[in-house]
């Protein structure tokens, strides 16, 4: 069930409650019943991973690609050009990444990473915008290509090099990290008291103040960002209207073939962006295949998110997550499948209360089926935690997908004047 | 004879744009392009080198063909990969315990491995069904989870053994009762070329029949072509759609087949992964044309098969990577202009004759 | 393709001035002139008294002509607001200035009379909503005339009182509208001056109080109205398709069928008149099966085929005309053969067991184009390369080769030339004469009344008149079709 569901449903509620109307007040209930529930799994497990700020710092950390590839997507989907080569542009961008970042400083990487990035960006814009080739076809394209170019510039470039080779850079030099500093101390302090909620709250707080990149605060005002430049400005407007109706905005005399090369290679920006964070904070280094499907999973944010940047850095948030919680320790991880089992009990009950009796019923035997493991097992084989974002992005993706609105021009292929 | 001319044009010109595209690259980077190319060429056309790309050819035409069955129905198998990977798995565990007497130790084995992955897609197939999820984004999930699921498998104690004598870790070895014996096709070498390539060629033909030949693949293709269409003239889309899949996870679950049974004997960590990719650019560039894939994967394999003299000319291999990423985005890109000629010109033609036919038929008229 | 020549049209200025002609007479193309689509070979177009060349529709809004198009060009996920002022937004540095756009719509829908909710979701909005939002961004781009497309063919009654009440709003404000449409009685009721178009050209300009609706239409035809001929009738009283109380629910609460029951027998040619949008598209494809009806039963030669698939019954004899046969009816992208076989790949001469037969296909589609006058220069041709009337040709051709006993034909001739029509027309009636029960969607009064045997007219999903073609007049029909009148003969 996606965010925007989710709210929509407490607005029907609203009508008994009218404080439950403003959005804000939504979100903020749902985060603190989150919270609640995830606090209580906590102390039932003693897995204090679950919500640490150790954790919280790495969701986000994590969070930071998937978000931008999907931000990416966004932006490319709104303007109408559907962009399965987001991965391929990410790998560009952890290479451009790696290539100017070892050289020069972390920031010329940032540069060099959305260079790339934008660079593929251009590739599938010619390919799918004028002339016209299907647009999955042309993201799968760009994906072996992007991993293929990226081989061989590795190796003409990387071997050789100290720390380098043909499937990684030398290291990057590494930037700085923002901390709060008598805040995130405090929080730390009460977060290791253990109580209920308000250390799980203060580990949350700590963990988003403390040795934040400078590349995660770009990415989060990059959010906000997006929203103002698509739905406040005439730009944004016009873009949105080239994937919602081309030919309309066509006979107002937009130039929409513009427009959508503007997205797409803002688009392939962004993924590069994403890669580039990839490369520089979280692994320090280029290295061949480290992008890993996120840029599919960016994707999936997206799709999670109804489009809409507040959703999808909702979207974002989970699947990085559960991709952080791999590589914490091994009870947080088990403990992961009680948090699992309550919230998919909560689902089955919501259906219920709709009477939607097959869905309820799927959602309460899957949830039996997770008890039952969890109570059979004391740990998760890495294997299987290393499958946890998939799993999650299938699961969300099937829960959500029939709920969604993608741009009503999405994916069609547009040509000036042939208009109704 | 035009329709043919205009069918090849396209890759023709792709391939044609991608050698130029890398010699320019070569002359940047200081190599002589005709040297190399030269070198290459000479590389793959020893005997040796010969049976190594039709071995090659024989997996990646499996993968192209699997593909090539969802994009028939505009559906986008990505999962192939996976498929395959978790099929020849299961299917190497099981043939390396469960000994049985020729041929019936082959046949069941294949048979598990279409198995495995026409299931494995089926859930790609399903959640598209039942919950509207694109399947290009679940197929890619379901690669990395298989991912996992043979990561997990592929451990000593569960479906796997040390390998003797090194690091690797891989299935029980399949006895000899029930491997696939090599045939001697070529003289002036001593390889084999893999036994199961009559497989693929069997498959290359049930393809071409399947699709071609039956009510089933006219529903087929009349889905692909148009949605509406086919629902107006009776097909159920729904069923379609998870057949499809189900075919194409069936034909990926072989990929890995003829190595294995061929070569191998096991399914082991260092089994070549990535096969998937391969086969959707195959596919692509033959144009889900039974023959157009054999072509295609003929060129890949020669392609992979001669890189590797390449190092010992000092080019990095990774050229040829690029290489078939340009003719990738080259051929969608030609074939989408040579359709757009074909159309127009078909059009203008059917106006002429028509045109022609008109006057002669009025001057008919009048003399009669 | 109806070119115009000698086209002569004075419009003045304060007026509701509209053009008549039938389907196909050249209205449209000259719209597109007046509209800046493309400039006229010969002659010239003059605004307020001065020559005008204008290469686009910028020009065109330029120099304030607004077109509102037929099939109304929004984008059903914005705003009403982000509709209208997409292209042309208030602006303060590049942030939109929604406060000045909403004063500015509510100003323009406060002068003419226009009531929209600028917030409001275009999906949200009714047809007759939608068509004021269209006439909305024309005026808020400054337009002092308007130009038409047949702005009622999508509208129910009341929505057209409430359009015709705007016209004369903005008549009443000074501004020019120029209304193309081919409803004669419409036109009578709200127009200052009539220009009649036929054949490219135009042949008179009149003056509605002085001219009746049949006048009207002899003017647009050319000749005498045709009249249903005299022949003898062949319905016979076996059932071959009946629908029974049948209802299909919509989004919300919405019925897209309401209660529908009628009987067509052998030998019957059924004809439901409707203005587009009533429920026809639906109707159709719930008999056959591409819909499920949410109550009710369809009937096959008294067999209950309400939870058949399409395919069994179209294996069954149920041949079907879709309305849209780029979409529904071909493979635009495939030889003309393959889509010979088409709906009926499943039986011969298409289909020998599992197997397709392509010999078999060719051979017949060999045939069909010999019988049905297709003009193509072979059958390996694509169709898309085919005209749209030797398109339906090969469609109807298809449909009668497979023996139907029940023909489900929608628009049968739209977009067919007068003779291809003509041809059709003898074919169905041949076919009834042999026994065929045909049930025949129309937007063409002369094909409804030239063919049925009886008729219906469908109106918000439900079958509201029933009237017999020997005596009823095409305006009789037009008032049933829009909720006018209720019995008709």
């Amino acid at each position: 069930m996606s965010v925007t569901e989710l709210t929509n449903k407490t607005r029907g509620a609203a009508g008994a409650m009218p404080w439950l109307a403003n959005r804000w007040i939504r979100l903020t209930v749902f985060g603190v019943g989150l919270l609640l529930v995830m606090s209580l799994v906590r102390l039932v497990t003693g897995a204090g991973d679950l919500i640490s700020s150790g954790t919280v710092g790495a969701a986000v950390g994590l969070a930071v690609p998937i978000g931008m590839a999907g931000l990416g997507g966004l932006w490319s989907e709104r303007s109408g050009v559907v962009n399965i080569g987001l991965e391929g542009m990410m790998i560009l961008g952890t290479w451009g990444a790696g290539w100017a970042g070892s050289q020069w400083s972390a920031w010329a990487g940032v540069l060099a990473a959305v260079a790339f990035g934008a660079l593929g960006g251009l590739v599938h814009a010619v390919a799918t915008i004028t002339f016209g080739v299907d647009q999955i076809v042309s993201g799968v394209a760009i994906n072996i290509l992007g991993l293929g170019v990226t081989q061989y510039l590795s190796a003409i470039a990387f071997t050789g090099k100290a720390g380098g080779g043909p499937t990684q850079s030398p290291g990057i030099k590494s930037m700085g990290t923002v901390t709060i500093p008598g805040f995130s101390s405090a929080m730390g302090s009460i977060e290791n008291h253990h109580w209920f909620l308000v250390s799980d709250l203060a580990g949350v707080l700590k963990g988003v103040t403390y040795q934040v990149s400078y590349l995660t605060i770009i990415a989060v005002l990059l959010l906000p960002l997006t929203y103002w430049v698509l739905w406040r400005t005439a730009f944004g407007l016009r873009l949105r209207s080239c994937g919602e109706a081309p030919h309309a905005a066509e006979s107002l005399g937009v130039n929409v073939y513009k427009y959508k090369y503007i997205a797409v290679v803002t688009s392939g920006a962004l993924a590069g962006f994403g890669g580039g964070f990839l490369a520089i904070v979280a692994a320090g280094i280029y290295r061949e295949g480290q992008t890993g499907g996120r840029g599919y999973i960016g994707l999936a944010a997206m799709i999670f998110g109804n489009w809409r940047p507040g959703g999808l850095a909702a979207g974002a948030l989970l699947f990085g997550y559960t991709d952080a919680m791999q590589l914490r320790s091994a009870d947080a991880v088990h403990a992961l499948l009680l948090l699992a089992v309550v919230l998919l009990a909560l689902l089955a009950v919501t259906y219920a209360a709709r009477r939607k009796v097959i869905s309820a019923s799927v959602m309460a035997a899957l949830a039996a089926v997770i008890l039952a493991w969890f109570l059979a097992t004391s740990d998760l084989p890495q294997q299987v935690t290393y499958m946890t974002p998939y799993i999650t992005t299938l699961l969300v993706l099937s829960l959500a997908s029939q709920r969604l609105r993608m741009p009503a021009a999405d994916g069609l292929v547009y040509r000036r004047g042939e208009g109704g | 004879m035009r329709r043919f001319l205009l069918a090849v044009a396209a890759p023709v010109l792709a391939i044609v744009f991608s050698l130029a595209l890398v010699s320019v690259i070569l002359v940047i980077s200081g190599h002589p392009p005709f040297g190399v190319f030269r070198d290459m060429v000479n590389y793959g056309f020893q005997p040796r080198s010969q049976v190594l790309t039709l071995n090659l050819a024989t997996t990646y035409y499996l993968s192209a063909l699997a593909v090539a069955i969802g994009f028939r129905m505009n559906l986008f198998n990505i999962g192939v990969d996976g498929q395959y990977r978790l099929a020849a798995m299961i299917a190497a565990a099981f043939a390396g315990s469960v000994v049985l007497p020729a041929p019936f130790g082959q046949i069941v084995t294949i048979a598990i491995a279409m198995v495995v992955g026409a299931m494995w897609a089926g859930i790609a197939g399903l959640l598209k069904v039942t919950r509207g999820v694109s399947e290009v984004i679940s197929t890619i999930m379901l690669n990395f989870i298989a991912t996992g699921v043979v990561a997990y498998l592929l451990t000593p104690g569960r479906l796997a053994v040390s390998v003797q004598g090194s690091n690797n870790i891989g299935t029980k070895p399949i006895p000899a009762s029930g491997q696939v014996p090599g045939i001697s096709l070529l003289p002036g070498t001593t390889q084999q070329v893999y036994g199961l390539i009559l497989l693929a060629v069997v498959m290359g033909v049930g393809y071409w029949f399947l699709l071609g030949r039956t009510r089933f693949g006219f529903d087929l293709r009349a889905t692909g072509r148009s949605e509406p269409a086919a629902v107006a003239s009776g097909v159920n889309v729904k069923r379609m759609v998870l057949v499809s899949m189900l075919l194409s996870g069936a034909v990926a679950g072989l990929v890995g087949i003829p190595q294995l049974l061929g070569a191998s004997y096991t399914y082991s960590l260092d089994f070549p992964a990535g096969l998937g990719f391969t086969g959707i650019a195959i596919a692509l560039l033959g144009r889900n044309n039974p023959i157009g894939i054999a072509f295609g994967a003929l060129l890949w394999a020669f392609l992979d098969t001669s890189r590797q003299i390449l190092d010992l000319g000092g080019v990095s291999k990774e050229i040829v990577t690029i290489m078939q990423g340009v003719i990738v985005l080259a051929v969608v890109i030609a074939y989408e202009l040579v359709r757009r000629y074909g159309l127009a010109q078909q059009q203008r033609e059917v106006g002429r004759r028509l045109a022609a036919e008109e006057s002669a038929a009025a001057a008919a008229g009048v003399a009669a | 393709m109806v070119a115009n020549h000698d086209i002569d049209l004075v419009v003045r200025r304060g007026t509701v001035h509209a053009i008549v002609g039938e389907n196909g007479a050249g209205k449209s193309t000259l719209m597109n002139t007046l509209y800046g689509m493309h400039k006229p070979d010969e002659g010239e177009v003059l605004i307020d008294g001065e020559p005008v060349v204008m290469h686009s529709p910028s020009d065109a809004i330029a120099r304030g002509v607004g077109m509102v198009h037929q099939h109304f060009m929004l984008a059903n996920n914005l705003t009403v607001l982000e509709n209208v002022i997409l292209g042309q937004e208030p602006t303060s540095g590049w942030r939109i200035d929604f406060d000045a756009a909403r004063a500015q719509i509510d100003e323009i829908g406060q002068r003419y009379g226009l009531d929209v909710d600028p917030d409001e979701l275009l999906e949200d909005l009714g047809v007759g909503d939608r068509q004021r939002v269209e006439i909305l961004k024309v005026l808020y781009r400054g337009a002092k005339t308007l130009i038409l497309d047949e702005p009622t063919s999508v509208l129910v009654p009341q929505e057209v009182d409430d359009l015709f009440d705007a016209l004369r709003e903005l008549k009443q404000q000074g501004l020019t509208v120029i209304f193309i449409s081919h409803k004669l009685d419409e036109v009578l009721s709200v127009a200052d001056t009539i220009t009649v178009i036929r054949a490219g050209t135009t042949v008179a300009t009149v003056d509605p109080a002085e001219v009746t609706a049949r006048q009207l239409a002899e003017l647009m035809v050319g000749s005498e109205l045709p009249s249903p001929e005299t022949r003898e009738s062949t319905v016979t009283d076996v059932p071959v398709l009946t629908v029974e109380h049948l209802s299909l629910a919509g989004p919300g609460e919405r019925l897209l069928l309401d209660d529908i029951s009628f009987t067509i027998h052998q030998g019957e040619v059924l004809g439901i008149a409707g203005v587009e949008g009533n429920g026809q598209v639906e109707l159709v494809e719930t008999i056959m099966g591409m819909r499920t009806a949410s109550d009710g039963r369809v009937l096959f030669d008294d067999t209950d085929v309400t939870h058949w698939s399409t395919r069994r019954r179209r294996e069954e004899g149920m041949g079907y005309i879709p309305e849209d046969r780029t979409r529904h009816g071909l493979l635009l992208e495939a030889p003309l053969w393959e889509n010979r076989m088409l709906g009926h790949q499943t039986t011969p001469p298409n289909a020998k067991g599992a197997l397709i037969d392509r010999r078999g296909a060719r051979a017949d589609t060999e045939r069909i184009v010999r019988e049905y006058d297709v003009r193509t220069p072979g059958i390996e041709v694509l169709a898309s390369s085919l005209s749209g009337g030797n398109q339906q040709k090969l469609i109807v051709g298809r449909e009668m080769s497979g023996d139907p006993k029940v023909l489900v034909a929608a628009h049968p001739t739209r977009g067919v030339d007068v003779g291809a029509q003509a041809a059709i027309w003898d074919l169905l009636k041949d076919a009834r004469a042999k026994g065929l029960g045909v049930l025949l969607i129309s937007a063409d009064l002369d094909e409804l009344i030239g063919l049925s045997d009886s008729l219906r007219v469908l109106l918000r999903g439900r079958l509201v008149a029933s009237a017999d073609p020997a005596t009823v007049t095409p305006e009789q029909l037009g008032s049933a079709m829009t909720g006018v009148g209720g019995e008709a003969a």
